[in-house]
């Protein structure tokens, strides 16, 4: 293949990003200047060598995006020129994610959260005062290579759910240029919002200058910060843990270093029993590692919820090598952060729990999979596997003994579908983040082909205990089918929302209790269970009980641990439209069911809210179910799957749209 | 290896797909993304079958068959979400010009106007300019389309994406599978997705090298030749009258095996058969588009004797 190019130069901007990440171009045929590497006169470069680095595509675009604040034509041929992929096919990938722009924006962007947990909080009227005072979200800008931006221009975008429900209302500032800034803010008020659009954000901190004093207090797993306005109180303003206002700090298990122990200091987490269960695993060998695991009956975290070790034991015995591992933080479901608060929290302990994992399965290399919107998560995971490295925990000699495994970091670009296992692996090979057809399967042909683990956050995080305790200990906690504990993520209209951990066995009711109840003492209307994935409940069902097995039998789902409780002031029909509006923006458009059938979803709500329908609203909800049964049948992945799932629940478990009694079980 | 079909048991080759099975036992299948020649993509969703155990419905054309499966071809599931593939496509893309198509409406009834009226056309390159994650509210008077004028930027195809399904040949056909040239792509995302060049930009300007692989791939018409578009707008194009002659195209020494598409004595489309071994339905620029010189009608007297003036 030879690449046509149209070779116009990139900027000095552009260039710097990118060389910034690939280094400099080692040849005048991969983008360098002619003549001066000397031994192109005979030889020619590219080819296979270039093209095998085609899974850098997506951290380039983002380094472009992160610098100059969208992907230029000129940026993007010379991405293309050093990493050997066709300028139309970076081009499908580049138009694929949220968080990139392929036209010219300002630099400073504001994506204020308009899902389902922040409209609980205000969101919908936060936004409609926005546009009152600083105009409309930006859609695109004029097309056309480096059109003049002011660069302390800022824009606002209107965003699915950032990760942030328990400090709804929610934004994520995106600052591009030499100042790169990237953050999450919680308890957004508009004057907030106005003054983050006008004002530069200050500088990014990087972890080793940040005063150690300051950050962890030991008294108090929070608050950190006091000041609004120094510049590390974002650091660690998403780290919020109300079930300590119920409980004091005590034992519980994934969240016991939570604001406790520095998640920037190795030694403080060693201290705190950190790489221990490294050590065991690597004492017991990858055999008898799988078999604690699949004697702790540990079922995954992620949404699926597939036994772990089952998975391990069918990646270790495929003879096809190498292995991989992916550690899932793409975090995306609606209403989800709980891997949020691991990630900020304790990177070690993911960091650990990985080389457990890739040791165990016969992996040498692991990707961590992060959402774009988790810049702190990113960094200190990205700490944290420098410092392992640096103490022998990672790299090419762990402990001495000869073990090779070592974590990148790859973030996502704002694309909800790429937590999915298998776009996962076109996201990290760098092409458009679309699920591939099953068969085969990750654990035969996954990243690159090859056998492939991919797990959730929180599972993982399970495994050091695992491996410390045995298997069987840990299959004692909770229920028969549902060991261990779980993070459930409280939001919407609690009192106190935030990440609980609790033995599985609790009820709704339990957890909504622990939460502080309804709002202000009000009525509930209806509780989303699982996400935009899940169901709703109704007020009569609070007594499922949040096991694996209890929701199954309930016709409901854990999904990802999400508990979204709304009160009897919320319009469901504007969260049931909120909820397809996101389907129709995260299907990845590869398979015609979920593609249009995501359309005509939204359309037929939309239709219903507005009052025009076609036949009535019991017409709609005619084609609703139809048009959500082929979805489910048909599509190719989970997305399309489940898009009809909880709107169905709501129409036909709760009755919100007709007012049709309740059913439940 | 063995496995059952509506009832039947049917007996193929380890890797044969649950397709090519019914095919074998005279079983139809509708199909639209499915091709022999190119990498199986199953995204069109068409040809699902039951399997039963499945939680979900398979697609027939890459699922391979194993043994002891059990296959219902015409269970009501399938019935449903063959005749929803159906509604969803037509009411939101131009199955004007997709053979069969409108047999299946039939078979399967569907009722692609329940949705709604279809959308205006858009205006050009609205739909190249989507933002992922982003789009605007429904309008409850219409159905989404994909529709938006055609695009005319160079003289030997159109590219008519109000046509278009999204079914990847084309993008298959340009890069991996065939030509290798991977002058476009799919991009955007959700009902947003469309085939692209780098930057939209046209055809002139990118990658493209004109074989008209893509062409001989795309099912529904959304690519076509400059001759049969201008033809097909005039009311002119008549297949029922038309002839075809099997030749070898006369460039190089490939020699590949050309066919041609007479109308009335002249030249109106060349393509090469799917099933020939060596070109699989590919040619290149000079074999598809490069006959016209055989009928040129105004060739200048003493000339080079490309053409004698009436084309035969
Ligand atoms: C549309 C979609 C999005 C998903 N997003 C995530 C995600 O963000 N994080 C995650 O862990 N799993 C996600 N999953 C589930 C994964 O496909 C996969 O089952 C999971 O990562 C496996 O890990 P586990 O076994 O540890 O749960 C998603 C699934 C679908 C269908
Ligand atoms: S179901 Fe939706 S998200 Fe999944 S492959 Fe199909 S179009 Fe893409
Ligand atoms: S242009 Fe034709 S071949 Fe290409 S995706 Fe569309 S329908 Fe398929
Ligand atoms: S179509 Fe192209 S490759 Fe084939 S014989 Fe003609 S000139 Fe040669
Ligand atoms: S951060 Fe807004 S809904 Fe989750
Ligand atoms: S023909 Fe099988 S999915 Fe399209």
């Amino acid at each position: 293949m030879d690449l046509h190019l149209r070779h116009a130069a990139p900027t000095d901007q552009e260039r710097a990003a990118v060389d910034a990440l690939l280094g400099p171009p080692t040849s005048s045929w991969l983008g360098g200047t002619r003549g001066d590497v000397a031994r192109d006169t005979h030889v020619a470069h590219g080819g296979r060598e270039t093209r095998e680095q085609r899974h850098l595509l997506l951290p380039a675009l983002e380094a472009l995006q992160a610098r100059v604040g969208w992907i230029s034509e000129t940026g993007l041929e010379y991405v293309c020129t050093r990493l050997g992929v066709p300028p139309a096919d970076a081009w499908g990938v580049a138009t694929f994610y949220a968080l990139l722009s392929t036209t010219p924006r300002a630099p400073r962007v504001l994506h204020v959260c308009d899902d389902v947990a922040c409209r609980c909080k205000g969101a919908a009227e936060l936004i409609e005062q926005l546009e009152r005072k600083v105009g409309p979200a930006h859609s695109h800008g004029p097309h056309g290579d480096h059109v003049e931006i002011d660069p302390h221009s800022a824009v606002w975008m209107r965003s699915p759910c950032l990760g942030l429900c328990d400090q709804a209302p929610a934004a994520f500032l995106q600052q591009a240029g030499d100042a790169r800034h990237e953050r999450l803010v919680g308890e957004l008020t508009v004057e907030r919002a106005v003054t983050l659009l006008q004002e530069p954000p200050p500088a990014f901190v990087p972890h080793s200058d940040m005063p150690k004093q300051l950050v962890y207090s030991m008294e108090h797993r929070r608050p950190f910060f006091m000041q609004d306005d120094s510049p590390l109180m974002t650091e660690t303003s998403t780290l919020r843990l109300p079930q300590d206002d119920n409980d004091a700090p005590q034992h519980r298990g994934l969240l016991d270093r939570i604001g406790i122990v520095d998640p920037t200091d190795i030694a403080a987490y060693r201290n705190t029993g950190g790489f221990d269960a490294l050590r065991r695993a690597i004492e017991l060998g990858p055999d008898a590692v799988i078999r604690e695991v699949i004697d702790s009956k540990l079922m995954g975290r992620g949404g699926a919820a597939f036994p772990t070790g089952r998975k391990w034991d069918a990646v270790a015995k495929q003879s096809a090598h190498p292995h991989y591992l992916i550690c899932n933080a793409d975090e995306s479901e609606p209403g989800t952060f709980k891997d949020r608060v691991l990630l900020d929290g304790d990177p070690f302990a993911i960091v650990e729990s990985m080389a457990i994992a890739g040791f165990a399965t016969g992996c040498e290399r692991g990707f961590l999979y992060i959402r774009g919107e988790y810049p702190l998560g990113a960094s200190r995971v990205q700490h944290a596997i420098d410092e392992a490295r640096k103490h022998g925990f990672l790299g090419g000699n762990i402990l001495g003994r000869g073990i090779r495994f070592d974590i990148e970091i790859r973030r996502g670009a704002g694309a909800y579908i790429c937590g999915e296992e298998t776009a996962i692996f076109n996201s990290i090979e760098g092409f458009r983040g679309e699920p591939r057809n099953k068969p085969p399967f990750p654990v035969q042909a996954g990243l690159f082909g090859l056998p492939t683990v991919v797990n959730n956050v929180e599972t993982l995080a399970n495994i050091p205990a695992i491996v410390l305790n045995g298997g069987q200990a840990f299959a004692r906690i909770g229920t028969e089918e549902s060991t261990g504990t779980k993070l459930f993520c409280l939001s919407g209209n609690v009192e106190r929302p935030g990440v609980y951990e609790v033995e599985f066995g609790k009820t709704v009711r339990d957890l909504l209790d622990m939460a502080g109840g309804v709002t202000n003492g009000r009525k509930l209307q209806a509780m989303l269970l699982g996400g935009a994935a899940g169901v709703f409940i109704g007020p009569n069902d609070l007594d499922i009980p949040l096991t694996f097995e209890g929701a199954r039998a309930a016709k409901a789902t854990l999904g990802s641990g999400v508990l979204v409780a709304f009160d009897e002031a919320v319009d469901m029909k504007q969260i049931l439209l909120r909820i397809a509006s996101f389907f129709r923006d995260e299907s990845c458009g590869q398979c015609v069911p979920c593609r249009v059938g995501t359309v005509r979803q939204e359309e037929a709500l939309y239709r219903i809210a507005s009052g025009k329908t076609i036949g009535g609203v019991s017409g709609e909800i005619a084609l609703l179910d139809e048009v959500g049964l082929a979805m489910k049948d048909s599509s190719i992945c989970g997305l399309g799957q489940t898009a009809y799932a909880a709107i169905e629940s709501a129409i036909h478990r709760v009755g919100l749209l007709n007012g049709k009694s309740e059913i439940h079980i | 290896m063995s496995l059952t079909i509506d009832g039947r048991k049917v007996s193929v080759r380890e890797g044969t797909t649950i397709l090519a099975a019914c095919r074998e036992i005279g079983i139809e299948i509708p199909t639209l993304c499915f091709l022999e020649t190119l990498h199986p993509i199953n995204a069109c969703r068409i040809c699902v079958v039951e399997v039963e155990g499945g939680r979900v419905l398979v697609p027939s054309c890459s699922r391979a068959a194993e043994e002891g499966m059990v296959v219902h071809t015409q269970s009501s599931r399938v019935k449903h979400s063959r005749k929803l593939v159906l509604e969803m496509l037509a009411s939101s893309v131009d199955l004007s010009t997709t053979p069969q198509v409108a047999e299946w409406i039939e078979e399967y009834e569907a009722k692609p106007e329940r949705f709604g009226p279809p959308a205006p056309p858009a205006a050009p390159g609205t739909r190249d300019a989507s933002v992922p994650g982003h789009h605007a509210p429904p309008n409850p008077e219409f159905a989404a389309t994909v529709a938006e004028p055609a695009k005319i930027d160079n003289d030997l195809y159109v590219r008519d994406y109000a046509k278009c399904i999204l079914c990847y040949k084309c993008v298959e056909a340009c890069g991996p599978d065939h030509q290798n040239t991977f002058a476009i792509a799919v991009a955007g995302r959700g009902f947003d997705a469309h085939i692209s060049t780098e930057f939209a930009v046209p055809l002139p300007e990118s990658a493209c090298v004109y074989c008209g692989n893509c062409i001989a791939v795309c099912p529904t018409g959304a690519l076509m030749a400059t001759t049969e578009y201008e033809k097909r707008a005039a009311g002119t194009w008549d297949e029922s009258r038309m002839t075809t002659t099997d030749t070898i195209c006369p460039y190089c020494g490939v020699g590949c095996t050309l066919r041609l598409h007479v109308d009335d004595g002249v030249i109106v489309k060349a393509t090469s058969p799917l099933e020939n071994s060596i070109t699989q339905g590919n040619l290149c620029i000079k074999g598809r588009f490069g006959w016209r010189f055989v009928q040129n009608r105004d060739a200048v007297p003493g000339g080079n004797g490309a053409g004698n003036g009436d084309g035969r």
